[in-house]
């Protein structure tokens, strides 16, 4: 009889105990599986711009104010500096974003071929607009060099006023 | 004819890294946005902006609707030897226009 009296207390602790490995077990999961879900579509386009290599941190600034009252144009700068010594040049510069509707912003590409990239294109490049974002996110500029190395910069913006909702 | 508005510098001297500015009117609508009637206005975007240099290419862009209305596109280009520089953007609705400069390099 004891036994059937301590019994539903200890399920009920097991249950308690199963429910919260549950929960610990399954938040993380979620989390990751919504961060790749959100981060997939901007990784891929970072991916397909630098043909499935993953681009290097540095080299790279990316300057956009980090608070933005207004969506529909943000001023965004995007300089790669190629330190003193290295001959190689930028191939091109990307931006991509991480909740806009595309994930892409802009893709540039400086003077390709190897003989008129060497002569009208150094290692140092620069690269400014204006853009729209819909949402506070990330962004993400890549710069693809002659030697065939990829380099990044992110950046987080808060957007008050997000683009792509005023009629 | 959409109005251009492009700035580089005067003259410049040889290999000095120069900075062009370009500016053209355009409204880049997204495709996204309903319009009066609230149906999705089509897409209606610059594509594509290109730079020539004594027609070799210097600088290529590819626009998406993630550009702001106008847009605004600065660039660097080491400055070699004078010439003149072709801006061309392209877009939908068979948008297409071409301006010219003169660059002076000392």
């Amino acid at each position: 009889m004891s036994s059937h009296f301590s019994s539903p207390c200890v399920t009920s602790r097991r249950t308690a105990a199963a429910g919260l490995l549950a929960v610990a077990l399954v938040r993380p999961a979620r989390a990751a599986a919504q961060g790749t879900f959100e981060r997939e579509s901007l990784q891929q386009a970072i991916l397909g711009f630098t043909g499935g290599v993953a681009p290097t941190r540095g080299r790279v600034t990316l300057d956009i104010p980090p608070l933005v009252e207004n969506g529909n144009t943000v001023p965004v700068t995007i300089a790669v500096e190629s330190p003193p010594g290295e001959a190689a040049q930028v191939r091109g510069i990307a931006l991509f974003n991480e909740k806009n509707p595309q994930p892409n912003v802009i893709t540039a590409r400086f003077g390709p071929g190897a003989r008129l990239g060497a002569r009208l294109n150094p290692g140092h490049a620069m690269l400014a607009t204006r853009i729209r974002l819909a949402t506070s996110q990330t962004l993400v500029a890549v710069a693809a060099m002659s030697d065939g190395t990829y380099w990044s910069d992110s950046a987080e913006v808060i957007v008050t006023l997000a683009a792509c909702v005023e009629f | 004819m959409a109005r251009v508005l492009i700035n580089l510098p005067r003259s410049a001297k040889r290999g000095e890294l120069i900075e062009i500015r370009t500016l053209i009117q355009h409204g880049m609508e997204t495709g996204y946005r309903p319009g009066p009637n609230g149906v999705t206005q089509q897409r209606d975007i610059i594509r594509s902006f290109t730079c020539l240099f004594d027609n070799e290419e210097v600088f290529h862009a590819e626009l998406y609707q993630a550009i702001a209305a106008n847009p605004f596109i600065t660039f660097s280009m080491l400055a070699t030897a004078s010439g003149i520089l072709a801006f061309t953007w392209t877009g939908d609705n068979g948008f297409a226009q071409t301006e010219t400069r003169a660059l002076t390099v000392t």
